[in-house]
C-alpha cells in the first residue's frame, strides 16, 4: 500500500495538519478514489509508533485535525529506501480484458471486430483524459498520461495479439511450418 | 456504401463514396466521411490501411477511382486544374509527418514560402510569418535554416506555414510520428489551437490512438473501409 509513502512525500520539507494531508492525497493521488479521513488517521498513528512521524505541535481544540504531523529523519530515510526499490512489475495478464481478447482469440473470432469494440470504449476514456489534461496543471497531466499510455498499451496489444492469431491460424490451415 | 449520410451542418470538406485503387491494391473501398467547420477529425488506422490516401484524395492531391470529393458542397472535380491548385495553396494547410520544409530556406522563407508563391511581395509575407512564428514559440528560429533546428522545433514551423494562408482545412498526415511523446504533444496542443482559433477544419491522420484522442471524433479505417465513426457526445 502507497499511502503511507505518499504521506511521507507531502509531509516532506513541511509539517501538515493530517486533514491537509488528506486533502492533498485527494486532489494529487485519489481523483477517482479519494481516501477516508480515518485510513489516513490510522496511517498516521502507524508511522508515528514506527518512528517516521511526530507531532509537532497539538492546537487547543478538539478531535485529531489539530496535529500538526512532521516526518522525521527515519521517515525520510525510509522514503528514500521506497523510492529508489523498483516495483514489483504487476500481473498484467490477469485484467478482464485480457481474458476477453484471449478467449475471443483463441476461439476463432475476428480480431479486428473485439479490437474495434474495445477501441471504441477505450478512445471515449481517452479522449476525456487528454482534454482533462490539456486543461489542467503538470500533475493532471502526470495522472492522465499514466492512464493513457495504459490504455494505448491495450489498443497495441490487442492489434498485435489479433494479427499473431491470424497468422497461427494460417499456418495450421496449411498444416504448420515448425 | 455510404456509411455516413451527410446531412445536418453543412461540412467544409467531404468525400462521398471514395473508391481509389494501386494496381490490384484496394486503398480506398467506397468511403465516405465529412468534416465540419472548426471540427477535428482523425482518421485512424494501422499503415496501409487507406487513410493517407483518403487524405490526399480529399486534399485534392489524388484523384480518387470513383466517388465525389466536396469542398464546401462543391465537387473538386469540377474545378480546373488551375482553380484546384489555388483552393490547395489558399484554403488547404498541409503538416506532414517529416515537415516537408525546404532545407535551404529559413525558417521565415519557409513559412512565408505560400504566400510567396502566391504573389505577395516579400516584407507584408515575412512579417506575418514572424508572427506566425511567435504564435508557436519559435520566433528565435526564425532566421535558422531547418537543418538547424531540431525536430519539434522544425514541426513547428511546418505548422506555420500551414497556417499562413488562413487555410478553412488543415490536412495532418502523422503531425507527431518523427517527434518523441512530449514534444508530439506539444505539437499537438499548437496545431489544435491554431485550428480552433481560426475555426480552421482539421484532418488528422495517425495511426496513434493517443493522438486521436486530441480529435473531436476518429473515423476507424482498415483495409480501405470505414470501421467506425464514433460521434459527437
Amino acid at each position: 500500500m502507497a499511502l503511507s509513502h505518499v504521506l511521507l512525500g507531502l509531509l516532506e520539507g513541511r509539517q501538515r495538519y493530517g486533514y491537509e494531508l488528506k486533502q492533498l492525497y485527494d486532489e494529487r493521488f485519489g481523483a477517482s478514489q479519494p481516501v477516508k479521513f480515518g485510513q489516513v488517521y490510522a496511517t498516521l498513528a502507524r508511522l508515528r509508533r514506527d518512528g517516521l512521524v511526530d507531532i509537532a505541535a497539538v492546537e487547543s481544540g478538539d478531535g485529531p485535525d489539530r496535529k500538526v504531523y512532521v516526518i522525521t529523519p527515519e521517515g525520510v530515510a525510509d522514503l528514500e529506501r521506497w523510492i529508489v526499490e523498483p516495483q514489483q512489475p504487476a500481473a498484467f495478464g490477469r485484467t478482464a480484458l485480457f481474458s476477453k481478447v484471449a478467449v475471443a482469440l483463441l476461439s476463432g473470432r475476428p480480431a479486428a471486430e473485439v479490437l474495434d469494440i474495445q477501441r471504441a470504449a477505450h478512445l471515449v476514456r481517452m479522449r476525456e483524459l487528454t482534454e482533462r489534461k490539456r486543461a489542467g496543471d503538470a500533475m493532471d497531466a502526470l495522472v492522465c498520461d499514466y492512464e493513457l499510455f495504459h490504455l494505448e498499451a491495450d489498443l497495441r496489444w490487442i492489434e498485435l495479439a489479433g494479427a499473431r492469431v491470424d497468422h497461427l491460424r494460417t499456418e495450421l490451415a496449411h498444416g504448420g511450418t515448425r | 456504401m455510404t456509411m455516413h449520410s451527410l446531412d445536418g451542418p453543412t461540412s467544409v470538406i467531404a468525400g462521398e463514396d471514395l473508391t481509389k485503387r494501386f494496381g490490384a491494391t484496394v486503398a480506398l473501398d467506397g468511403l465516405s466521411v465529412a468534416v465540419g467547420r472548426g471540427e477535428v477529425v482523425a482518421l485512424l488506422g494501422p499503415s496501409g490501411s487507406g487513410k493517407s490516401t483518403l487524405l490526399l484524395c480529399l486534399a485534392g492531391v489524388l484523384q480518387p477511382d470513383s466517388g465525389t470529393v466536396f469542398y464546401q458542397d462543391r465537387p473538386i472535380k469540377d474545378l480546373g486544374d488551375s482553380a484546384l491548385t489555388r483552393l490547395r495553396r489558399r484554403e488547404f494547410g498541409f503538416v506532414f509527418q517529416f515537415g516537408q520544409l525546404v532545407p535551404d530556406l529559413t525558417a521565415v522563407e519557409n513559412v512565408a514560402l505560400p504566400l510567396r508563391l502566391d504573389g505577395h511581395s516579400r516584407r507584408p509575407a515575412e512579417t506575418k510569418a514572424l508572427e506566425l512564428l511567435g504564435r508557436l514559440g519559435v520566433e528565435d528560429r526564425a532566421r535558422l535554416r531547418v537543418g538547424e533546428m531540431s525536430g519539434g522545433q522544425s514541426q513547428r514551423v511546418a505548422i506555420a506555414r500551414a497556417l499562413i494562408s488562413e487555410p478553412t482545412v488543415i490536412f495532418a498526415d502523422e503531425p507527431t510520428g518523427s517527434l518523441d511523446s512530449l514534444n508530439g504533444e506539444l505539437v499537438m496542443d499548437l496545431l489544435l489551437m491554431a485550428a480552433r482559433e481560426r475555426s480552421a477544419a482539421v484532418v488528422l491522420v495517425t495511426h496513434e490512438a493517443r493522438i486521436a484522442a486530441y480529435a473531436d471524433r476518429e473515423v476507424v479505417i482498415r483495409d480501405g473501409c470505414l470501421t467506425h465513426y464514433s460521434t459527437v457526445t
